[in-house]
C-alpha cells in the first residue's frame, strides 16, 4: 500500500503537536519516523490509524481517505502493534488471536493462527493466558495480532522496546523475513537506532510536531558528518536551529 | 453490519466469563444476595404489619425488575470498561469495526450476562419467598424489554462519557443508576413523589413499567397501552443514547483520547 500525507496538522487546543507535515511511504517501503519523545510521532501515527481526527492536511492510503467513508475498507488491510497497547491478559493467546481474526473477518481461522504460532513461537502457549506471558513472549503475541490478518500496511510503534537483545533479534528478523516473502508497507516508529537502520529504507525525523529532515539512513549520516544513526539523532533533536 | 465480527466481540466477553469462575460467581451472588435481602425484608413487614400485608410478592418483584435493570446498565459498563482496564482499547478501535457493530455486541452481550446472573436468583425466590415474577404473565416480556433497553441506554450513555471524559468517568457508571431509582417509583407508587418531581418522573420508563407491574399484581388489571408507553420512552432513549455515542467518539477522535485510553 502507498501512504502520501500531505500538509497533515494536528492542534489539542492551543497546543499544536503536528505542525504541517507531508511525507509519501511507497509500496512495500519500510520507512522509519524517529524524533524525541513528545515531538508527535504517536499522534501522526493515531492520525493514520483513523484513531485522531486531523485538523487540516489529508492521509490517504492507496488514494482513499482513512478518515472518510473508505476508513473500514482500509482498516481491513491495516494493522498496528506497540507494547503500549495491550491484548485481554485474561483470555489465552489463541483465543485473542480467534477473536482478532473474527473482527478482520478472516476465514480458515484455524490454520492461520496455528501457522503465525508456528512462525512467531508461540506454539508451545498458545493456551495460555496472556497475562501470564512474559514481556518477550507478550510482545510477540502482540506482533502476531497485529499480523493475523496479513496486513498489506502495518504500523509498528517501537516494536522491540523493554525486549531482551536476543528477542528483539529475533523479531527484527521475523520482520525482515515477513516482509521479503509479503507486500507490506512499514511505519516503523523507534528509538532503537540500530534497528531503524536494519530495518529502513528511509528515515523522517520528526521534532517539535515538525519534520525536520528526511532520507536515506546513509544519507543522514553523511549530511550530519556522524558515524552512525544514533548521533546523527542526538544532533538533531539537540540542536536549537531546526532543519528543513 | 457483518455478524461475524458482533460475534467476535461478543466471543471476547463469552470467553472472559468462561475462563474465570470468580467472575461467574460474582455474576450470580449479588442478583441472588438482592433476592435474599428484599425477601427477608418483606416478609418481616407482611408478618408484623397489617398495612403491609400481601406486600412481600409486589416489593420482591419490583427487586427482581429493578435489578434486571441494574445488571444490564453494569454489564454493558463492566464489558466497556473491561477493554480500558485491559489497555486493549486502541487494538479494539483500529480494527475494521463501524460504531453500529460495536453497540450491537454489547446490548447484545449485555443480555447474557445479565441472565446468568438474574435467572438463577429469580428461581430461587419461587421456593424461598412463594413469589414467581412470571406470575406477570405475558406483559412481563414487554416490561423486561423495557428496562432492557433502558438498561442498555444508560449503559451508553455512561460508555460516551468514558470516551469523552477517560477511566475517571468510570465513577459516574456506578453512580447513574442510584441516581435515577428515586425517580424510578420502583418501590412505591408515584403518588408518593412531591408534584414538581412526578412531572419529571413521568417522562422516565421507569415510572410506567413499576406502575403497571403493580397494577397487575394488585388489581389484576393489564393495561397495555401503559406498558407500550414505557417501551416507546424507553426506545426514545435509546436512540438519544446512540447520538450520544456518536458524538462522544466523534470528540474523542478530535481530542485524541482514543489512542492512550487505559487504567
Amino acid at each position: 500500500m502507498k501512504v502520501e500525507v500531505k500538509n497533515l496538522k494536528k492542534k489539542f487546543k492551543k497546543i499544536e503537536a503536528v505542525k504541517d507535515i507531508s511525507f509519501q511511504i511507497n509500496k512495500n517501503q519500510t520507512l522509519g519516523l524517529l524524533g524525541p519523545n513528545g515531538c508527535g510521532k504517536t499522534t501522526s501515527i493515531g492520525m493514520m490509524l483513523g484513531l485522531i481526527e486531523p485538523s487540516g492536511g489529508s492521509i490517504l492510503i492507496d488514494n482513499k481517505n482513512i478518515n472518510k467513508s473508505e476508513k473500514n475498507y482500509l482498516l481491513e488491510k491495516i494493522n498496528f502493534a506497540s507494547p503500549y497497547v495491550e491484548l485481554p491478559k485474561k483470555l489465552t493467546v489463541r483465543q485473542n488471536l480467534e477473536i482478532y481474526g473474527r473482527l478482520y473477518g478472516l476465514k480458515n481461522l484455524s490454520e492461520r493462527i496455528d501457522e503465525i504460532g508456528e512462525e512467531l513461537n508461540l506454539i508451545t502457549f498458545l493456551d495460555k493466558k496472556t497475562g501470564e506471558l512474559s514481556s518477550g513472549q507478550k510482545n510477540r503475541v502482540s506482533l502476531a495480532k497485529s499480523l493475523i490478518n496479513k496486513p498489506k500496511l502495518l504500523f509498528l510503534d517501537e516494536p522491540t522496546a523493554s525486549l531482551d537483545p536476543d528477542i528483539g533479534d529475533f523479531v527484527r528478523n521475523y520482520i525482515e523475513s515477513y516482509k521479503s516473502k509479503n507486500d507490506l508497507t512499514i511505519l516503523l516508529a523507534s528509538h532503537n537506532m540500530s534497528e531503524v537502520e536494519r530495518l529502513c529504507d528511509k528515515v523522517i525525523m520528526m521534532k517539535e510536531g515538525k519534520i525536520v529532515d528526511r532520507g536515506t539512513c546513509k544519507e543522514l549520516i553523511d549530511k550530519h558528518g556522524r558515524n552512525n544513526l544514533e548521533d546523527t539523532f542526538l544532533k538533531i533533536a539537540r540542536s536549537k536551529n531546526e532543519m528543513a | 453490519m457483518k455478524w461475524h465480527k458482533i460475534y467476535g466481540l461478543s466471543l471476547r466477553h463469552f470467553y472472559l466469563i468462561k475462563s474465570s469462575f470468580p467472575r461467574l460467581i460474582d455474576l450470580i451472588y449479588w442478583p441472588t444476595i438482592q433476592i435474599f435481602l428484599w425477601g427477608f425484608i418483606s416478609k418481616f413487614f407482611t408478618e408484623s404489619s397489617t398495612y403491609y400485608s400481601n406486600t412481600v410478592g409486589i416489593i420482591l418483584t419490583a427487586a427482581i425488575l429493578y435489578d434486571f435493570l441494574f445488571r444490564t446498565s453494569i454489564s454493558y459498563n463492566m464489558m466497556f470498561l473491561e477493554e480500558i482496564w485491559s489497555r486493549n482499547f486502541t487494538n479494539l478501535f483500529i480494527a475494521p469495526l463501524k460504531i453500529s457493530e460495536i453497540i450491537t455486541a454489547l446490548t447484545l452481550t449485555a443480555i447474557i450476562r445479565t441472565l446468568i446472573g438474574l435467572v438463577p436468583a429469580a428461581l430461587i425466590a419461587i421456593p424461598l419467598f412463594g413469589v414467581s415474577v412470571f406470575k406477570l404473565g405475558i406483559p412481563l416480556i414487554f416490561l423486561l424489554l423495557s428496562l432492557y433497553v433502558f438498561g442498555v441506554t444508560l449503559g451508553l450513555l455512561v460508555t460516551a462519557g468514558l470516551i469523552r471524559f477517560g477511566p475517571s468517568f468510570e465513577n459516574v457508571a456506578w453512580a447513574s443508576l442510584f441516581f435515577l431509582a428515586p425517580l424510578g417509583c420502583i418501590y412505591y407508587p408515584i403518588e408518593i413523589l412531591p408534584d414538581w418531581l412526578q412531572t419529571i418522573s413521568k417522562i422516565l420508563p421507569l415510572v410506567h413499567i413499576f406502575e403497571e407491574m403493580r397494577n397487575i399484581l394488585i388489581n389484576d388489571i393489564i393495561n397495555y397501552y401503559s406498558i407500550f408507553k414505557g417501551v416507546i420512552i424507553s426506545l426514545f432513549y435509546f436512540s438519544f443514547g446512540v447520538v450520544i455515542f456518536y458524538i462522544s467518539y466523534s470528540g474523542a477522535r478530535k481530542r485524541g483520547t482514543l489512542i492512550n485510553m487505559g487504567e
